[in-house]
């Protein structure tokens, strides 16, 4: 919904939040259900009812459990019963500076106020310890925001006597515990409350009013900032843009003013702002965003612009240029279709509203208002499309991953068969169960698999790592390599055993993979491994989807039988293992 | 600004934070009258008549008025 895209209006959402949230939930599709506990130091309650309407808003349906009133400490320490039972997936300890209980003063010696720094710190690491062995949730923690008067002045920041030196110090703690623990995230209202300001963010009659540590007005870009973190751990998060190029990239139309006359640069204000904004999308590389033009622009003009002298970006920081005259929507499909992504998976950048209205209407493509030159990478950053919450060596490599899937494309053409092609890839692939490096890219790649996945089940990193540990599954992860690179883990399978039959709850694959055989080869060693454990018959479960029709039939070629169909199309599928032959003839497969 | 002018804008701020087109105000509304008026939702609608305004309520005000009476009459001062 547009009005819950950055720039939103704070006071709107407040206000009409109930019509707000009838109209998101008028659509009618399906939502993740998460358990997201809300534990707070003061009020919460609006922070869950505008928080409920960004998540609703990214396809998550929450269910909320909110302590009473500043009982965030009491609740976890002493295991209340209901949040017991409530067993969150997610705990968000809304906390902030009115939470600091230590009181420092310039009496105290360094040795003093150092001891404070790590009581105040232990108070909430040993309610995150706690959390994390009664419910293994994911954490996400406020850090502090400063404070809002400075009783030392300037020195307040520099002397440790200072109470904004203290809240810097206690924000590094937080940071290191974050760092050594994955599922810990930090939610930064220090940042948030400076980009909108911290007098205003601060107003302290909310806190003596209402015991809100914040002003109302903030509550939607708090929200927004946490639906942003909870997205991005779900996996949700967007993987490409399709940028416009005159009047986006660069000031002025290629084709009309010539190379020579577009604006992009250092010699003037306006050149300076278009460089920085293709700086600002170039470093997007190096997290893993695939970068692809939509542009209406002979191809030629196109790769001309791209190629000025003054640019920061140049034709081969783009995975795929599509500039030629049909209508956009139909251009971002097609680009879609060629790296194997979703069209929502974009994010279309042009200044030009008539064509973000119509590829935001055909595509469901998220097209932010980007306003002016030097407003665009205020608001696509502000918006978290690709919020980071965990850095993997695949995202590192992706875009490498799609220009060699490219190369591959084009070697098809030169073979007489498909599976002479194949075979010239020179395929090796490692399957195996998992190991304790691989949990999180295997959680990543499960809960953002639509296409290639037959029940479309989600795991939070430490539901995986339960299941890990569990002697009940047969749990297989594939690599794939071949002559052209790495793609890293690719395909998932977990199965629970039942007796002497496996229920396989999980089947999925990489769509960068798809047409390698690469499934048959999973098929192939499920196989073994089930006979092995005395394993006598597999069941496959197709759960149908908007997205996951390609595999429909997967499991009828894979030569199981369809026991059972029910009247939403959900089927099981059944394969006796006994005289199973192997599929796979082209991937070489070590285990 | 004209009272009658002041009420019909204070409705349509009713009718937007309480989700309810029939809700009518008038000076001798309060709090019992209006189903989902508590203390939660006091917050939301004082802040949302605070952006329609204009105007700031002094931390006093808020926690003296006894009825939308009392909040017309510190609008018309302000506004």
């Amino acid at each position: 919904m547009d009005v819950l895209n950055y720039p939103f209006d704070n006071g709107y959402i407040l206000k009409k939040r109930k019509s707000i949230k009838r109209e998101i939930l008028s659509d009618g599709t399906d939502r993740i259900k998460k358990k997201i506990a809300v534990l707070g130091g003061s009020t919460t309650s609006d922070i869950v009812s505008v928080l409920e309407l960004f998540l609703l808003n990214e396809g998550i349906e929450p269910e909320f459990y909110e302590c009473e009133y500043a009982q965030y400490w009491q609740d976890v320490m002493f295991e209340n019963p209901e949040l017991l039972k409530f067993s969150p997936d997610i705990v968000y300890i809304h906390t902030s500076s009115r939470n600091i209980t230590e009181k420092i003063s310039v009496k105290q010696s360094a040795c003093e106020i150092e001891q404070k720094l790590n009581e105040q710190y232990r108070h909430f690491e040993v309610m995150w310890d706690k959390i994390k062995a009664l419910f293994g949730a994911v954490i996400i923690q406020n850090n502090f925001e400063l404070p809002y008067y400075r009783l030392l002045g300037n020195k307040d920041a520099s002397d440790i006597h200072g109470l904004t030196n203290f809240i810097c110090r206690l924000n590094m703690k937080l940071y290191g515990y974050s760092e050594r623990n994955e599922n810990f995230f930090i939610n930064d209202i220090n940042y948030l409350s400076a980009s909108y300001g911290l007098d205003k963010w601060s107003e302290p009659k909310w806190w003596y009013m209402y015991k809100y540590c914040l002003c109302l007005d903030a509550v939607p870009e708090l929200c927004f900032n946490i639906s942003n973190i909870i997205k991005s751990i779900m996996g949700k998060n967007k993987k490409a843009f399709a940028l416009d190029l005159d009047n986006t990239l660069w000031g002025g139309v290629v084709g009309d003013d010539g190379v020579d006359g577009i604006v992009i640069g250092k010699e003037t204000a306006e050149a300076e702002a278009y460089y920085e904004f293709q700086e600002y999308i170039r470093a997007h590389r190096d997290i893993g965003v695939l970068l692809t033009v939509a542009s209406k622009n002979d191809e030629e003009n196109a790769l001309a612009g791209l190629n000025h002298p003054d640019g920061a970006l140049k034709p081969e920081d783009f995975i795929s240029v599509k500039a030629n005259w049909e209508p956009k929507n139909i251009n971002i499909q097609n680009i879609a279709d060629e790296i194997g992504l979703l069209p929502e998976s974009f994010v279309f950048v042009d200044d030009n509203p008539a064509e973000r209205e119509i590829v935001s209407a055909q595509l469901g493509v998220k097209a932010p208002r980007i306003g002016q030159v030097d407003s665009y990478i205020k608001t696509l950053d502000k918006n978290g499309f690709f919020e980071v919450t965990s850095i993997s060596m695949d995202d590192l490599k992706r875009n490498e991953m799609y220009e060699t899937n490219a190369k591959r494309n084009r070697q098809k053409s030169m073979f007489e068969s498909y599976e002479d092609y194949l075979l010239s890839l020179e395929m090796n692939a490692v399957i195996r169960d998992f190991e304790p490096v691989d949990i999180q890219r295997i959680t990543q790649l499960t809960n953002k698999s639509n296409q290639f996945n037959l029940t479309t089940k989600r795991f939070t990193l430490s539901q995986m790592e339960e299941l890990y540990k569990s002697s009940g599954y047969i749990r297989l992860c594939g690599r794939l390599t071949d002559k052209f690179g790495d793609n890293g883990i690719v395909s998932v399978v977990i199965g629970k055993i039942n007796g002497e039959s496996l229920d396989i709850i999980l089947w999925l694959m990489s769509c960068r993979v798809l047409k390698r055989d690469m499934e048959y080869a999973m098929l192939d060693t499920l196989v073994k491994n089930a006979a092995q454990r005395g394993i006598k018959k597999l069941k496959g479960y197709y759960y149908p989807t908007a997205k996951n029709k390609m595999v429909r039939t997967l499991y009828s070629d894979f030569g199981f039988e369809k026991i059972y169909e029910d009247s939403e199309k959900n089927t099981v599928w059944s394969l006796d293992i006994n005289g199973y032959g192997e599929k796979n003839k082209v991937i070489t497969v070590k285990e | 600004m004209d009272r009658q002018v002041i009420i019909k804008r204070l409705n349509e701020v009713f009718r937007d934070v309480f989700d309810d087109a029939n809700i009518v105000v008038d000076a001798q509304t309060t709090a019992d009258d209006i189903e989902d008026w508590d203390s939660i939702e006091h917050i939301n609608l004082i802040s949302a008549v605070e952006s329609e305004f204009k105007i700031r309520f002094t931390m006093g005000e808020v926690s003296g008025m006894k009825n939308v009476g009392e909040m017309i009459e510190i609008i018309e001062q302000r506004a």
